[in-house]
Formats: structure tokens, C-alpha cells, sequence
């Protein structure tokens, strides 16, 4: 079979099991957009930014597990693509960027958009390449998807000059089966030894905690990670990407922790003797100042990156290896162990955790005049609950209020960007999970501020059909910025008010879409049920809440876990008893 | 604590640019950096000097071999091993110093490299210590212009870093 570039690079994509791509054409990549014209194998998205194609592709990625492929066009299209691909690297998120580039003659001519975008990606990107010639583009390809999804995954970006894909230059294909390379050999088991001596610890630990993180998800060890949960009785927490892991239900589950975190969380880290960490970083929003973080405990750390291992905090048992296969022999080492946890030091460990876990570090206030921005999350909560559910957020207040009030029964249910803290994210990821699952409820949490970031994307929607529900929880502030304002800068509210808003719902409705204002707690369920009900329709619910409330609890950067702000309602509640 | 590390990289565009971008986007210290490609053509050896207390040394460490290009690499620093570094130093060799440059090239055991009727350029192979000591004992206002390698590194004993 004799291919063009063009053809290569699509029929790669199928090869490779391809089904969506999110992408914009361009100069670059116009012989490519015209190789895909003519097959019906992929499907490709058309967005309307750049960034939303990175997003969408993130999205699908993280909802799916299957790497997300996004095809943009030389200079602007590259560069805007960058904060999507750095989204996804710092949450390592299986990605492959396709980008065209000017033809090879020209490159580093300052020609007509033309960026250097290997350059500008390298810091954020697992991996990049630069192809110079047509026969070097199916095995480019194969690495790519290889690198992204092995290991601790990652985007990897493909820049393909113009010239490359010439329709005229046509050579004989065929896709590698197997990719091996000298310099990239992901490890997958863990070592029996450093098993054996975490297993040694967690039997004779008083005070254990499971802390585990996005790895957990990623690496798709949810059900292995229950059965530890389940036989050894520890309590385990979540990170803001580990959510979903074990099910918020679950008695032995004490919340997300760190930064917002729960009280029980944060308390148990702080006077825990063994954290047992499972594909997790020990990111600051995490661990706070780390000079007092987990002051009495060893630390047992699974990981599949080695450089994620005691690079901020210092780690007594590593375990380099993927977290499924680890914590599968980790349970097979403790069933055969004649020593058991002791029970009577776990029983009292439980016996504090249910005194911190009383002080229900989440409540609230309740109002009937303004709608707090928790109500609305504990809402929709109850009003899909039996629902095949996915929720996006954008980044914030609602994010927070969003991991804190909306309990994850199952993992890749909630999708957000953690690590870079992308606002804008929501929308357009949330494009990728209902491309993924046509049948399934998705929803989008977000804010007034962040939704704007993205907000063409509404087009992309009613294009395809695709009948999003998006929350907006508007309180007329970037909330968190004007939370930390109120709190650390005396009330200085410099510029976090976002003024001028358009009116939402007339938005929408403009795009093609049902749009919603809802102001009276009363009417929020109501307006729920008949946003979820309209199966077809997207629907924007422009939700005005509360405008000042804060998230707790807090803990400030640069603090310790036992250093909490509770919220001045519990504060107050507590001082009056 | 300064350390040696020899790095094999895959010959390829860009991986010395991962190798310095990483370096300076953790803020990691690097003192020299050298590379030159292997018998085997498709590998490349870099040889970097870098300082860092443990913590700091162990992620470096780790953050090269984390790179995709990265096929080895080893910390010299950790056992017995030899550093050479080759530097170029440009004279003024006019009447009166012709004869004391060359015995203190000699002394050195420096090669005289090239000679005009007004300089000579030395070439100096050794630790960086011994290239020091050269440049101290060479008095400051004869110095035209002086050229350092970086140093070169290799274990000690009959192993090697290969694939």
C-alpha cells in the first residue's frame, strides 16, 4: 500500500485505534485535513479554539483511558494549544498533539506562522518530535501513542512540516506492531522486597492512613485498591485527582484531604505513624509546609515515576512500579501474612477519627434567601445520583465546593485539572467525556469567570448535539482569588469582580442551547430535575449563589495539616457550646 | 557536593536542549557540559558537573533518566574515577618571556601548540586543579585568551558505560 505523508498520518491514527479527533485546520495542516475529508474511520471535532481541542482531547482521555488526540495547525494553532497540553502533562494524562509546522526548507526563516513548537513544549510535554521525513511518520506516530500511554503518561506532541505530507510524495505503508526503544523502558512490577518491608510496616503500624492520588485512577486500580481498603480495615483519603477511587460512601473513607480538605482527612495525616502513599505526589496543596507534614509517620510510596519518589518529602519504603500489579501483590503478601494489623490499635485509631469526623467539617449554613454554592453541589448530587454520571469543573471556588459536596461513587467520574489549575478546562473536557459516552449525563460545574475562558465552545456543542448540562455557580467574583483577598489581604478586592457578565442564559439560548437563571433556593431542584430531564438539549443554569461564601475547611499555604481554619460558622457554633 | 555524571543520550535534535532546559527549569546548578557523539554514531556522551546536596543530586539524576533521549547514565562521583580536561591558553611570548613560558610549559607538561613572533599557544591536558595551578603560575598580563574543555570523566577499572 503506497501512502502521501497525509494518508500515513490518518491512517496511523486508525491503526492505532483512533475514534475522535478535536482539532482546527490551517495552513500547515491543510494536505492532512484533506486526507481525513476522505475516510469515515476517525471522526474529527471541530472546535472553535485551540486550547478547547487540547481540552477536549484531555477530557476524553481522562474519562475513557484511552489517550486523547488533538490536530492543530502551525504558530497560533500550536501555541494555543499549549495550555491544554500543559493541563494534561501536569496531570499526566495520556495525549498525542499533532501540530503542523511550516515545510522543512523554511523552518527557522521566521516564516508565515511559524513557532518553534517543540521548543516552546519541551518543559511540558513527556515527550516531542520534530518529523523531517515522510518515511519516519508511521513509527513517530507509534512511539508517540507509546510513550504517552506507558509509564506515568503523559502529552506527546508531533510536529509535522507541510512538506512532509505532500499528497504527491507517495511511499509504501505499514504501521509497526511492536515498539521497543533502548532509551524508554517503563517498569511495570513492583519489587517483592520493597513490598515485603512495606508490608512488614503496614502489620505492625497503630495509626495508618492509604493516601492516594491520581495514579490510582490513571492507572486503573481502583478495584485493587478497595480489596486493600478491605483487608486491612486502614482509612484512606483522596486527593483532588484520586477522587472516585473508593467509593465517598465507603465508612473507611475520610475525604479528600490537604489544602480544603476534611478535618478527619488532615488530622489523621498529622498524627498518623504509617502513610501508606499510592500514585500520589505529595503536591504542596497536599502537604502543606512540609517541615511539619506527618511529623510521627513512615512513609511507604508507590509510584511508577521514580522522580516522583522523595523529591519533596523523604520516603522510608519506594516502591517504583505501576500502582495495579503493586497493590495487587501487596494484597497477596498481606493474606498470606500470619501477623494481621493489630486490631485493637486500629480500633482505637478508628475510635479518634470518628471524634475528628463528628466536628462535620463541611457544614454550612443553610439559607432560604441565597443559594449557597454547597447546597447547589449536595443538590445535583442527590438529583443524579442514579445517573450515569461525569462531572467536569473548571477551577475555583466551585471546583472545591464541587470535590467537598459531590460524593464519587466510582473512579474517572470526576474530571478537573489539578495540577496546572486550568480555568476553562470544564467546558471543553466535558465535550471529550460526552463524545466518549453519547448516552451517559455530563455535566460541567463551573464559575462565571472560568466558563468565559472557553465559552465559544458553546458552538462546538450545538454543532454536535452534544446535550451538556453546565452549572454555573455565579457569585459575580473570582471567587477564590477575592477568598484569599478577603482573607490574607484585608479585604482588598483587587480586581476579582467580574463585571460587565453577559446575561447567561439569553447567551446560550443565542447558540442554540436552553438557557436557565435560577436565584430562589426553592426552585433549584425543580430546575435540576428539568435540566436533566431534557436528555437531547444542552442546558446552561445560570446559578446565582451566595456571593461572598468561602471554602473550608482551609488550610493556608504554608501551613501545617493540624494548622485547619474550620469555618467561622463552626467557629462560632463551637463557641457557643 | 560537586558531581561527575556521564550521561549516553540519543543522538538526536533536541536532546541536548532537554538536557540544559531541564537544568534550568528546575533551577538545577551546572557548572560545565560537554558532548560529543560515541563510536556509535546514533549515541551521544555528555559529561556535566553539576553541585547539590543529596536531595538535590538524587533528582537530578532521576530527571535525566526520566527524559525519553536518556539511554544511561552514570554518577562517577560514586566510585573511583578519572577527570581530564583539555584547555588552550593564548600567550604574548615577546623577547623576554619566550624562554620562561616555555619552561613553565614544560614543567606543566604543556605542548606548545603554535608560535608566532609574538605568542605561543599552549595546550594543557589534566584534573582542572592542574589547569588552575597553569593559569596561576602564568603571570595575568601575558594572557590573551584561555579556552577550558569542561571536564571529561570515566570510571576507574575494567567496566565501562556502554549499552
Amino acid at each position: 500500500m503506497e501512502l502521501s505523508g497525509a494518508e500515513i498520518v490518518v491512517q496511523a491514527l486508525i491503526d492505532e485505534g483512533v475514534e475522535y479527533i478535536w482539532g482546527y485546520p490551517g495552513g500547515a495542516v491543510l494536505h492532512i485535513y484533506d486526507a481525513l475529508f476522505q475516510q469515515k474511520k476517525i471522526r474529527h471535532i471541530l472546535v472553535r479554539h485551540e486550547q478547547a481541542a487540547t481540552h477536549a482531547a484531555d477530557g476524553y482521555a481522562r474519562a475513557t483511558g484511552k489517550p486523547g488526540v488533538a490536530l492543530v495547525t502551525s504558530g497560533p494553532g500550536a501555541t494555543n494549544a499549549v495550555t491544554g497540553i500543559a493541563t494534561a502533562y501536569m496531570d499526566s494524562i495520556p495525549m498525542v498533539v499533532l501540530t503542523g509546522q511550516v515545510p522543512t526548507p523554511f523552518i527557522g526563516s521566521d516564516a508565515f506562522q511559524e513557532v518553534d513548537i517543540t521548543g516552546i513544549t519541551r518543559p511540558c510535554v513527556k515527550h516531542n518530535f520534530l518529523i523531517k521525513r515522510v518515511e519516519d511518520i508511521a513509527e513517530t506516530i507509534a512511539k508517540a501513542f507509546y510513550i504517552a500511554t506507558t509509564g506515568r503518561p503523559g502529552p506527546v506532541l508531533i510536529d509535522i512540516p507541510k512538506d512532509v505530507t505532500d499528497p504527491n510524495v507517495r511511499i509504501p505503508y505499514e504501521y509497526p506492531k511492536k515498539i521497543s526503544m533502548r532509551s524508554y523502558k517503563p517498569v511495570e512490577k513492583g519489587h517483592p522486597r520493597q513490598i515485603r518491608k512495606a508490608v512488614d510496616l503496614m502489620v505492625k503500624a497503630r495509626r495508618p492512613v492509604i493516601y492516594t492520588g491520581g495514579g490510582v485512577i490513571l492507572g486503573d486500580a481502583s478495584d485493587e485498591l478497595r480489596q486493600l481498603v478491605e483487608i486491612t480495615g486502614f482509612p484512606v483519603t483522596h486527593t483532588l485527582m484520586g477522587l472516585g477511587a473508593v467509593p465517598a460512601s465507603d465508612k473507611r473513607f475520610l475525604g479528600m484531604l490537604g489544602m480544603h480538605g476534611t478535618y478527619e482527612a488532615n488530622m489523621a495525616m498529622h498524627e498518623s505513624d504509617l502513610i501508606i502513599a499510592i500514585g500520589a505526589r505529595f503536591d504542596d496543596r497536599v502537604t502543606g509546609k512540609l517541615a511539619s507534614f506527618c511529623p510521627h509517620a513512615k512513609i511507604i510510596h508507590v509510584d511508577v515515576d521514580p522522580a516522583s519518589i522523595s523529591k519533596n518529602v523523604k520516603v522510608d519504603v519506594p516502591i517504583v512500579g505501576q500502582v495495579k500489579p503493586v497493590l495487587r501483590d501487596m494484597v497477596k503478601v498481606l493474606k498470606e501474612r500470619k501477623t494481621k494489623p493489630d486490631a485493637k490499635a486500629l480500633a482505637a485509631w478508628w475510635e479518634r477519627i470518628e471524634g475528628w469526623r463528628a466536628v462535620e467539617c463541611l457544614r454550612y449554613p443553610q439559607s432560604d434567601k441565597v443559594i449557597k454554592p454547597q447546597y447547589a453541589i449536595e443538590l445535583l448530587a442527590k438529583v443524579t445520583k442514579r445517573r450515569d454520571f461525569y462531572l467536569t469543573s473548571d477551577v475555583g471556588q466551585h471546583q472545591m465546593f464541587a470535590a467537598q459536596f459531590y460524593p464519587f461513587e466510582k473512579p474517572r467520574r470526576w474530571i478537573n485539572s489539578g495540577g496546572l489549575g486550568t480555568m476553562g478546562f470544564g467546558l471543553p473536557a466535558a465535550m471529550g467525556v460526552q463524545q466518549a459516552f453519547p448516552k451517559a449525563t455530563v455535566a460541567c460545574v463551573t464559575g462565571e469567570a472560568s466558563i468565559q475562558m472557553c465559552i465559544q465552545e458553546l458552538a462546538t456543542c450545538s454543532q454536535y448535539k452534544l446535550p451538556l448540562k453546565i452549572i454555573l455557580l455565579n457569585n459575580g467574583y473570582m471567587g477564590m482569588v477575592r477568598q484569599w483577598q478577603e482573607l490574607f489581604y484585608e479585604g482588598r478586592y483587587s480586581h476579582s469582580y467580574v463585571d460587565a457578565l453577559p446575561d447567561f442564559a439569553a447567551l446560550a439560548e443565542t447558540y442554540g442551547h436552553v438557557g436557565m437563571t435560577i436565584e430562589d433556593p426553592a426552585d433549584l431542584e425543580a430546575a435540576y430535575k428539568e435540566a436533566f430531564g431534557m436528555k437531547d438539549r444542552l442546558v446552561f443554569m445560570n446559578v446565582l449563589v451566595d456571593p461572598e461564601e468561602n471554602v473550608y475547611p482551609m488550610i493556608e499555604a504554608g501551613k501545617g495539616h493540624h494548622e485547619m481554619h474550620m469555618s467561622p460558622y463552626l467557629t462560632a457554633e463551637r463557641e457557643l457550646a | 557536593m560537586r558531581h561527575i555524571i556521564s550521561v549516553l543520550i540519543e543522538n538526536e535534535s533536541g536532546a541536548l536542549a532537554r538536557v540544559a532546559g531541564l537544568f534550568a527549569a528546575r533551577g538545577y546548578n551546572i557548572e560545565s557540559l560537554t558532548v560529543a557523539p560515541t563510536e556509535d554514531p546514533t549515541l551521544s556522551r555528555m559529561t556535566l558537573v553539576t553541585h547539590g546536596d543529596e536531595r538535590i543530586i538524587e533528582q537530578i539524576v532521576k530527571q535525566l533518566n526520566k527524559l525519553i533521549d536518556v539511554v544511561k547514565l552514570l554518577d562517577l562521583s560514586d566510585g573511583p574515577h578519572i577527570e581530564r580536561e583539555l584547555m588552550m591558553v593564548k600567550v604574548k611570548a615577546e623577547k623576554g618571556m619566550r624562554e620562561e613560558l616555555k619552561r613553565l610549559a614544560d614543567i606543566f607538561r604543556a605542548n606548545i601548540i603554535d608560535v608566532t613572533a609574538t605568542s605561543y599557544t599552549i595546550e594543557l591536558t589534566g584534573h582542572g586543579h592542574k589547569l588552575d595551578a597553569f593559569l596561576e603560575a602564568v603571570p595575568e598580563e601575558v594572557i590573551i585568551e584561555v579556552v577550558r574543555s569542561g571536564p571529561l570523566g570515566i570510571s576507574r577499572g575494567p567496566k565501562g558505560l556502554g549499552l
